[in-house]
C-alpha cells in the first residue's frame, strides 16, 4: 500500500483535496478584501482622507463624505454597549452564582434565543413597538424636563439614535452574556472559597475575586459586543431615522454606515456607488480591528487563567 | 445586592418575551392559510400572501448550501486532521475574519462579483453573498466537532489497517456527524433570516420566480419592504410574514440543538 515516500497515494489525494477547499476559503477572504478595495478606488482617489471628515452627502452635486455615517455608527454602537454590558454581566453573575440549578439552563437558553432572531424582525418590532414606547414614555417626558441638556434636546419624533442604541443593545446582549459567563467560569473555585472562608459575604466574594480577576475578560466581551453592533444593518436602518446629518441630541435622527449602504446601494452608480463601497471597506476594516482586539484580549485572559494567576 | 443580579437577568430575558408576544398577537391577525399559498396583493386589496417569498427563501438557501456545505466541511476536515503550520493558521485567521464581517458587506461582495458582470440582480448573487456567511460558521463547528473525537478512535481505526482517508471520512467524521450537522443547521437558520446581503443581490420580486438568473423574492426582504411601507394593511402582513419567518428559523435552530443533545 505504501509508496516510496511512505504515504498511501489515496491518503495523499484526500489530504490535497481538503487542502484545496481550505485554500478556496482563504482565497475567498482575500478576494473579498481585494474587490472592496478595487471598487472603492475611484472614491478614494477623488476624496482621499477628507472622505472621513466631510459632512456632505449629496448625490446631486456628486459630493460624498462619510462623517455623519461614521458618527451615527459610533454613537449608536457605544450607546448599545453602555446599556448591554452592565445588564449582561449582571445576568451572567446571576446565572453562574445565584440561580437555582433548575433555572440556569432555561435562562441561558432564552438569552441564546435572542441571538437567533433575524435582525429584520428586531427592526419590525423596533418600528412598531419599541420606538412608540420610547417616544411616549421616555423621550417626551425627558425632553420636556431635561431638554436643556443638549444630549436630551427634543423634539422627540421617535426614530432616533437612542432607539437604535437600545435596539442594538438587546441584540448584542447574548454575545456579551455568553462570553462573560465563560470568563466568570475561569475564576478558580479555591479563590472564591478563600474569600467566603474569611467571613466574606457572597457579594464581597463577587466584588473582590470576580472584580479583580475578570475585568480584562469582561472588557474583551465588551469589545466583542461592540464589533457586533458596528456592523448591524437592518434593525438600525429601520429605527435610526436615516438622516445624513450630525445632531448632538440622542433624540434626533441619525444615519449609520451600514444603513446608508442598505438604503442607497441598489439605485447607486458611478461615484456614489464607489463611495458606498468605500464606506463598506471602512466598516470591514473597523470590525476587523475590533474583532481582532477582542480575540487578543480574550486569549490573553484565558492564558492567564490557565496559569492560575 | 442580590436583587440587582435578578433584575439584570430579568431585563435581559424580557425583550424576548415582548417580541414573541407581539409577533403572536400582531402576526395572528393576517395569519391565514392563503398567506402560505398566494402571491402578494396590491395595497388595499384584502388577502394575498408571501408564498413567492417562502419559495424564494427555500430556493436561495438550498442553492447556497449546494456548494457551501462540501466546501466548509472539507475545509474543517483539513483544519482538524491535517491543519498544522503556517498555511492552516492563515486559513483559521481568514475564517475568523469572515465570521466577524458585517453581513451587508457580503451583499456588496455578491453585487460586485455576480450582479455587475451579469448586469442583473439574481438568485445566484444572493446565494454567493449568503455562502460567505454560511461557510465560516460551518468550518468552525466542523473543526471543533472533529477535535472532540478522541485520538484513540482514530488510532483504533488505523490499527485495523483501514486507509487513513477512509478512517477520517468513515470513522472520525462519522463519529462527529451529529455535531457537524448541528453546525450546518445553525448556519442554515442564520441565512434563512438574513436580509442585508439580499437587498441588492436578489433584490426581491412581486411574482413567482424560479429562474436562478432573475431577481427573486425572499421572506426577510418581504418583511422589510412591508414594514417600511406607509400602508396599514401591509404592516399587518409584515407581522404575519415575520411570524412565519421566525417559526421557520426557530424550528431549524431548536431542531439543531435537539440533535446534539440526544446523541450525547
Amino acid at each position: 500500500m505504501a509508496t516510496k515516500s511512505g504515504r498511501n497515494p489515496k491518503d495523499l489525494a484526500f489530504e490535497k483535496a481538503s487542502a484545496f477547499f481550505a485554500f478556496a476559503v482563504l482565497s475567498l477572504t482575500v478576494l473579498l478584501f481585494a474587490v472592496l478595495l478595487r471598487e472603492s478606488l475611484p472614491a478614494l482617489r477623488k476624496f482621499g482622507t477628507s472622505f472621513l471628515v466631510t459632512r456632505t452627502w449629496d448625490p446631486v452635486l456628486d459630493q460624498y463624505g462619510a462623517l455623519p455615517f461614521i458618527y451615527g455608527t459610533l454613537v449608536s454602537s457605544f450607546l448599545a454597549v453602555l446599556i448591554a454590558v452592565p445588564l449582561s454581566v449582571g445576568a451572567a453573575i446571576f446565572i453562574n452564582e445565584f440561580a437555582p440549578p433548575w433555572l440556569k439552563n432555561p435562562v441561558s437558553f432564552l438569552a441564546e434565543l435572542l441571538a437567533a432572531i433575524p435582525s429584520v424582525i428586531y427592526g419590525l418590532w423596533g418600528i412598531f413597538v419599541l420606538v412608540p414606547i420610547l417616544r411616549d414614555y421616555f423621550m417626551k417626558p425627558v425632553a420636556k424636563y431635561l431638554g436643556w441638556i443638549p444630549l436630551f434636546k427634543g423634539p422627540a419624533y421617535g426614530p432616533s439614535m437612542l432607539a437604535a442604541g437600545v435596539l442594538l443593545s438587546i441584540m448584542i446582549v447574548p454575545f456579551i452574556l455568553s462570553v462573560s459567563r465563560e470568563v466568570l467560569a475561569t475564576v478558580p473555585q479555591r479563590q472564591k472559597e478563600a474569600v467566603l472562608s474569611l467571613g466574606g459575604t457572597r457579594w464581597e466574594m463577587i466584588r473582590i475575586v470576580i472584580g479583580q480577576h475578570c475585568i480584562p475578560g469582561i472588557f474583551g466581551a465588551t469589545v466583542l459586543g461592540l464589533g457586533r453592533a458596528l456592523g448591524e444593518t437592518m434593525a438600525v436602518t429601520m429605527v435610526i431615522g436615516n438622516r445624513p446629518e450630525i445632531f448632538f441630541s440622542l433624540f434626533q435622527q441619525g444615519y449609520s454606515m451600514a444603513a446608508v449602504i442598505a438604503n442607497e446601494f441598489a439605485e447607486a452608480g458611478g461615484l456614489q456607488l464607489s463611495s458606498l463601497i468605500l464606506i463598506g471597506l471602512l466598516l470591514f476594516l473597523v470590525t476587523f480591528v475590533v474583532n481582532l482586539a477582542s480575540k487578543w484580549i480574550l486569549t490573553k485572559m484565558v492564558a492567564r487563567a490557565s496559569r492560575g494567576i | 445586592m442580590k436583587w440587582a443580579f435578578h433584575l439584570c437577568a430579568f431585563l435581559v430575558i424580557l425583550p424576548l418575551f415582548l417580541i414573541f408576544f407581539d409577533l403572536l398577537i400582531k402576526g395572528a391577525k393576517e395569519l391565514r392559510w392563503t398567506l402560505l399559498i398566494d402571491l402578494p396583493h396590491p395595497v388595499g386589496e384584502p388577502g394575498g400572501g408571501i408564498a413567492n417569498g417562502i419559495l424564494g427563501t427555500v430556493i436561495i438557501t438550498l442553492l447556497t448550501m449546494t456548494w457551501s456545505v462540501p466546501m466548509a466541511v472539507m475545509c474543517g476536515i483539513y483544519l482538524a486532521e491535517y491543519g498544522r503550520g503556517k498555511f492552516a493558521s492563515a486559513v483559521r485567521f481568514a475564517v475568523d475574519t469572515l465570521t466577524g464581517v458585517p453581513s451587508i458587506i457580503m451583499g456588496i461582495f455578491g453585487y460586485i462579483l455576480i450582479v455587475l458582470p451579469m448586469k442583473r440582480f439574481s438568485a445566484w448573487a444572493g446565494a454567493a453573498a449568503l455562502s460567505m456567511i454560511f461557510i465560516p460558521i460551518v468550518v468552525r463547528t466542523t473543526e471543533d466537532m472533529l477535535r472532540t473525537v478522541p485520538g484513540t478512535v482514530r488510532e483504533a481505526a488505523l490499527a485495523l489497517g483501514i486507509e487513513h482517508w477512509k478512517a477520517t471520512l468513515f470513522i472520525t467524521v462519522r463519529t462527529a456527524s451529529a455535531g457537524i450537522l448541528t453546525g450546518i443547521l445553525l448556519a442554515m437558520a442564520r441565512i434563512v433570516g438574513e436580509t442585508a446581503p439580499l437587498l441588492f443581490t436578489t433584490l426581491g420580486n412581486q411574482f413567482w420566480q424560479t429562474r436562478l438568473d432573475q431577481p427573486m423574492a425572499a421572506m426577510p426582504l418581504q418583511v422589510f419592504s412591508y414594514a417600511i411601507s406607509p400602508y396599514e394593511d401591509w404592516h399587518d402582513k409584515a407581522w404575519a410574514g415575520a411570524l412565519v419567518l421566525i417559526t421557520m428559523v426557530l424550528l431549524i435552530n431548536i431542531g439543531a440543538r435537539f440533535l446534539t443533545r440526544e446523541k450525547r
